[in-house]
């Protein structure tokens, strides 16, 4: 069936999630981060601006806070407060990637 | 958008190449069901005729430029949650057919390179094509899990069920033809086979079997099933009027047994008011840190094309907050600082099953 050969296509890539980690100051400001060039920028600073948003929300709400782990189906995403700012890692989780679930942490060890 | 009334089901094919469009209008033409078909060429194309005619299957390509696949299906399981939807692809990546589950497709099919491959693609659309139930599980091949159970049972059949349902998650291994063990939430054997059985609605899919999998359950399959049923009439009579399913409007008796909650806060989605609320002095400023808190989350969710939110665990040095969704209801639990995030995680999930039995 030489049609087949239709079903194969250039075509735009589709957008992988990313594995890694950046640092925001207090204005959402991107400080440092190990995310693969790729990863659009606008999106890590929509990251940057909720979970910030939520820090400062949930401070005026006197709910002081030091961590937030925010887990989708396939993508944990883990923030730690930083004077303001914020230290922020991207997992993927996913059926072939059972030990991301494993640890609670990417460090591998569980904060309290 | 207007209810399906045809005899005849509708799909929509959606894919940026007008050449593929046609070829997969004349495969999908030779089904059996004789489908009414219809096409766009973007994501944004099929939102329009998704609002403007009601369509029973979707067949989205992943790769398209603006809005991709996994994009429109992200959307779309939100906007038409009754609508079955298939995602093809060319690329074989682990990550994207977890990520495509992840959304709730029924079915993620790499493009058919043969004749052997596109019989099985167009049966498999067929049985997607199959009458809606009300309610139940639903599968790759649109059959109920009690319906699966049995055949692989009665065919001996080896597979491993996975079975969602909102945040929680099971597994039912079958191994030749007999039901050796079931696992969720902390519990395996007998008692996770019913209580995942108690759940009455879900989502599975198949996984290959595990034949080293250790066997925790003696009983034959068709006794299991029958408590099974024996415990959901049982359920359903206790709960008479209030309609099995539908979530309780008071917090559940078990909450209190459940250790280091500090406060419990239910808000109806789109209420400000909470419907239960437990432990604190002011529950609304609570209340609407959470549903701020939720809301954006989900937005950022569906810009990454990351999968619904499941959870978020807030922690802090004076309490852990807890915020999860489940049916309509939007969850705010609060923890004693001395737990740890994996426990607090743990832990949620046995409220949302408590609110959910």
């Amino acid at each position: 069936m030489g049609l087949l050969s239709l079903f194969d296509k250039p075509a735009a890539t589709l957008l992988r999630l990313p594995s890694g980690s950046f640092t925001v100051d207090c204005h959402g400001v991107l400080l440092i981060d190990t995310l693969p060039s790729s990863f659009p920028r606008v999106l890590l600073s929509d990251i940057a601006q909720q979970v910030l948003g939520v820090f400062r929300v949930a401070a005026a709400a006197q709910l002081p806070l030091t961590e937030l782990n925010i887990r989708y189906a396939s993508l944990k995403i883990t923030a730690w407060g930083l004077r303001g700012g914020a230290l922020v890692f991207l997992a993927p989780q996913g059926l072939t990637q059972e030990q991301l679930r494993v640890s609670d942490c990417p460090d591998g060890t569980e904060r309290a | 958008m207007r209810k399906e009334s045809r005899a005849r089901p509708r799909i929509l094919l959606v894919d940026d190449d007008p050449d593929l469009l046609e070829m997969y209008r004349d495969l999908l033409g030779q089904l059996p069901s004789g489908p009414e078909i219809h096409t766009a060429t973007s994501g944004a194309r099929a939102m329009a005729l998704l609002e403007a005619e009601a369509f029973r299957l979707m067949v989205c390509d992943l790769k398209m430029p603006r809005m991709d696949g996994l994009q429109v299906l992200s959307i779309v399981r939100r906007t038409h949650p009754q609508l079955r939807t298939v995602a093809l692809t060319s690329v074989l990546d682990e990550e994207f057919r977890s990520r495509a589950y992840a959304l709730g497709v029924d079915l993620f099919w790499q493009k058919p390179a043969s004749e052997e491959e596109i019989r099985m693609f167009l049966e498999c659309l067929e049985s997607l094509l199959g009458p809606e139930t009300e309610g139940g599980f639903r599968g790759i091949q649109s059959k109920s899990l009690v319906d699966i159970i049995q055949l692989e049972c009665l065919s001996q059949g080896s597979l491993v069920l996975r079975i969602t349902n909102g945040k929680l998650t099971g597994k039912i291994w079958i191994q030749e033809g007999q039901l050796i063990d079931a696992e969720t939430d902390g519990q395996n054997g007998e008692g996770a086979f019913h209580q995942i059985l108690s759940w009455q609605a879900g989502h599975f899919e198949t996984l290959p079997a595990e034949p080293s999998r250790p066997r925790a359950i003696a009983k034959p399959y068709n006794g299991l099933l029958l408590e099974s049923a024996q415990a959901l009439d049982e359920s359903r009579t206790r709960l008479g009027g209030e309609g099995a399913g539908a979530a309780p409007a008071s917090a559940p008796a078990g909450l209190s047994e459940i250790e280091g909650i500090e406060f419990v806060l239910a808000v109806q989605r789109g209420e400000t008011s909470p419907r239960v609320a437990r432990g604190l002095e002011d529950p609304k400023a609570m209340a609407a840190w959470a549903r701020l808190s939720l809301a954006s989350f989900r937005s950022l969710g569906e810009h990454l094309r990351a999968g619904p939110l499941e959870q978020i665990e807030a922690l802090g040095p004076r309490r852990h907050v807890a915020l999860a969704s489940q049916g309509d209801l939007e969850f705010c639990v609060g923890w004693k600082p001395s737990l740890g995030a994996g426990q607090v995680r743990t832990l949620m999930k046995k409220v949302l099953a408590l609110w959910a039995c």
